[in-house]
């Protein structure tokens, strides 16, 4: 029945995937990873912990990272992994668990909103002047993209957006303001989310790429965590943007919006895997010896890491094979966020002051908000379910 | 695309899981068809009288009994993957204690004889279970040794070229209807961990003793049974694998076990979930169904998510198992979530429903009841954290 009968049921004598080290991913490569993205993995893991994670704390306290980071990425072609002819959605998913291990929930952010919120519309619905001209750039590291679709005034209710573009001789002038941008400040382009026409409701938001220039403004947000990321204000006063910086259809912004929401969420879904694994492995080793509560407390937040594991790479899995994912997608953005901060917050008590944890603990306390909050999951999954 | 074709519903129930094929589809179906049709509509009865024995032949001749064993012994052949089929597909006769019964006979008591058996046991005892004709039961549990199974007391005592045993055994499923017992006996004291020894034992031998059929909180359908052993005398041959080595053997069985646990504790509370979706939406209050409710939207997302959690972490380490590795770890991961989630599925469920959730009527409180023994049957939820604090090097 199971192909453990040489080992006569010996513990000692079957295959090990865990030999006593709390490493979460040392078994088997299960679908869809295979030893090729294990090996990126590890490429990836050892650059996260050697070049960005002992920057960590002086790059939160700056309240920045710097852009070189994306050089150094862009150098390594990890900006760029589900581009191109040897596109791989997958390595793209090892890149985002694995920087999580940097530490800095911001600086993953950053970086996180380059390669999987602000480049993917681009890649997806740009025609090729357009993605040369932002694309490419992006990919080398040379330009910074962000995503600007929240508004003071609508949030998880993208199609509140009130930022408008008025047509003129050539494109748009735009006039407007997003907030919550991260990226807001560093970038270099913005794909902006612009209603076009005067219905209110979703049916006249477009995608116009605003590059920084005369008439926009951005400034930086105080925030709870996620201190390295400069998260934006922009205001955009009387902006002209060329007709050729529409991205896809006019009037078609909100699929493109939806369409992206899945592959962010699962990006976070990720990133919430990658991190909670990080700070078990930090915990685990100065917890030995403190007795059975600490044990179960550990035992229970294992579960969980594992558990979002499950769901996640579920989610990939039905993401990648091109249907319809959005009920496994919602529910592993809804499993992965409130669990991710609950597992930090319970470490922070189990071992005290611990600078590392602290943030992670703040940083993750976005989870459950950005990207639709989980109550917004909630809603979806429950009209997937005809409710 | 508009947003509305974003976000048509999808049950994932329409694409397959990477560990199954369209075999495992198929036989998933025809044991729906066999379960819906012959023995969902016996289950509240079977609930009063426990299932009748006559289940077993007739899953036998359908092949359903040896899903997973060679075809020389009577078996379908099939990959792990048909156990957690079979598993899933019991909890659609809306009777916990009926899939129990089964499960232990086909998960449980037989799988060691498949592996440790000689050719001999596996014709004695392999052969007719596959074909229904034997029930099995598996001893571990006694009286003073629950999750501690190190401390068991039941003996075997060498004596010429037989075995005398002595010692009781609790809480056996199938106790008073097997045919024979795989039982967990101490054969030297002074070995520790080395001092076990598992031993076949027909249930009709002279000093085995049915003592009482124990009344439950749940699983009504199964019998569960306190037996005594009074100097049963068995041969040599009547050792099941390697003389003391019956605690790793037993520990081989418990993951196999907790893994179909795990598998049936998710389908059952999918079940329960389906059944309760269906009444919030025929049900209305305050004039409306009370679906309507955000409230009531939100618990079912919370519900839905957990179980396809909980699926997807049951068949995931299935996965690993099915390729050769011996996924302590994830297992207990696997029995600890799913048995949780199951039970405050049912729960929740119970809330849904209200007053009706309360009453027999709706099957509802028995899916509570039933799934109360997830959390402890074949390790309590403290033994899994146990384990896997401890895999940690906790």
């Amino acid at each position: 029945m199971v192909p453990t009968s040489d080992s006569g049921g010996d513990p000692a004598k079957c295959p090990r995937p865990h030999p006593g080290a709390p490493g979460f991913v040392d078994g088997l490569p299960q679908p869809p990873f295979t030893e090729r993205h294990e090996a990126l993995r590890r490429e990836i893991r050892a650059f996260v912990e050697a070049e960005l994670r002992p920057h960590a704390d002086e790059w939160e306290a700056a309240r920045w990272f710097p852009n070189t980071v994306f050089e150094q990425l862009a150098a390594r072609g990890w900006l760029g992994l589900k581009y191109g002819p040897d596109a791989d959605w997958v390595a793209d998913a090892v890149f985002a668990e694995e920087l999580a291990r940097s530490a800095s929930g911001g600086l993953a952010a950053g970086v996180g909103a380059h390669t999987s919120i602000a480049t993917p519309p681009i890649a997806k619905f740009g025609t090729p002047s357009q993605q040369e001209r932002w694309l490419a750039p992006a990919i080398r590291g040379e330009k910074i993209g962000a995503l600007a679709i929240t508004e003071p005034d609508a949030g998880s209710d993208v199609a509140g957006a009130r930022t408008r573009g008025v047509r003129v001789d050539g494109g748009w002038l735009v006039n407007g303001a997003k907030t919550f941008i991260t990226n807001g400040v560093r970038a270099d382009f913005y794909v902006t989310a612009v209603r076009t026409r005067d219905e209110p409701g979703h049916g006249s938001l477009s995608f116009l790429v605003i590059e920084k220039g005369e008439g926009v403004a951005a400034t930086k947000l105080e925030k709870l965590g996620w201190h390295a990321s400069d998260t934006g204000e922009i205001a955009f006063a009387d902006v002209f943007v060329p007709g050729e910086h529409l991205l896809g259809e006019e009037g078609r912004g909100f699929y493109l919006i939806m369409a992206n929401f899945q592959w962010e969420r699962l990006l976070m879904a990720l990133g919430a895997i990658g991190s909670m694994r990080a700070g078990l492995e930090r915990a685990i080793p100065r917890l030995a010896g403190r007795g059975q509560a600490a044990r179960h407390a550990i035992a229970e937040l294992a579960t969980t890491a594992t558990a979002s594991a499950a769901i996640t790479h579920h989610a990939l899995r039905r993401f990648l094979d091109g249907g319809d994912a959005v009920r496994e997608v919602t529910m592993a953005k809804l499993a992965t966020q409130r669990a991710s901060f609950d597992l930090h917050d319970r470490l922070l008590s189990l071992l005290g002051p611990d600078a590392e944890l602290e943030r992670a603990a703040r940083d993750s306390r976005l989870g459950p908000i950005g990207g639709g909050t989980d109550e917004i999951m909630k809603e979806i999954l429950g009209r997937t379910m005809g409710l | 695309m508009a947003a509305t074709d974003v976000l048509k519903p999808d049950h994932a129930g329409s694409r397959k899981h990477f560990i199954f094929t369209d075999e495992h589809q198929q036989l998933r179906e025809s044991i729906h068809n066999f379960v819906v049709k012959e023995l969902r509509p016996h289950a509240e009865e079977w609930e009063e009288t426990t299932f009748p024995n006559w289940v077993f032949p007739r899953m036998g001749e359908l092949g359903f009994l040896g899903l997973t064993y060679p075809e020389e012994y009577g078996g379908q052949g099939g990959d792990y993957y048909c156990a957690l089929v079979l598993a899933e597909e019991m909890t659609n006769a809306n009777c916990g204690g009926l899939g129990m019964g089964i499960a232990v006979h086909t998960d449980m008591a037989t799988p060691p004889i498949h592996l440790f058996g000689t050719e001999q046991q596996k014709q004695d005892y392999l052969v007719p279970a596959i074909k229904g004709a034997k029930i099995a039961c598996l001893g571990i549990t006694e009286p003073d040794a629950g999750s501690d199974v190190a401390a068991i007391k039941t003996r075997a005592r060498k004596d010429g070229d037989e075995y005398v045993i002595n010692g009781s055994k609790t809480y056996i499923t199938n106790g008073h209807r097997a045919d024979f017992i795989v039982l967990v006996t101490k054969t030297d004291d002074a070995a520790g961990y080395d001092g076990f020894t598992l031993f076949i034992v027909d249930m009709d031998l002279p000093g085995v003793i049915r003592e009482k059929k124990l009344q439950k909180m749940g699983m009504h359908a199964s019998d569960t049974a306190l037996l005594a052993f009074d100097d049963v005398r068995v041969p040599e041959s009547a050792v099941l694998g390697q003389v003391g080595k019956g605690f790793y053997h037993i520990m081989w069985e418990l993951q196999g076990e907790r893994m179909i646990g795990a598998a049936g504790a998710v389908a059952a509370a999918q079940n329960v979930f389906d059944r309760t979706l269906q009444y919030a939406q025929e049900r209305h209050a305050f004039g409306r169904p009370i679906s309507k409710f955000q409230v009531t939207r939100f618990k079912f997302a919370e519900m839905a998510t957990k179980i396809e959690t909980a699926r997807q972490m049951v068949y995931t380490t299935a996965w690993r198992f099915a390729n050769g590795e011996y996924p302590v770890r994830e297992i207990s991961m696997a029995k600890l979530y799913a048995s949780r989630i199951a039970c405050e599925v049912a729960d929740e469920c119970i809330q849904i429903h209200g007053g009706a959730g309360y009453m027999k009527e709706y099957n509802v409180e028995r899916v509570w009841r039933d799934l109360r023994l997830n959390r402890i049957g074949a390790g309590t939820d403290e033994v899994m954290l146990e384990v896997i604090g401890k895999s940690y090097g906790l």
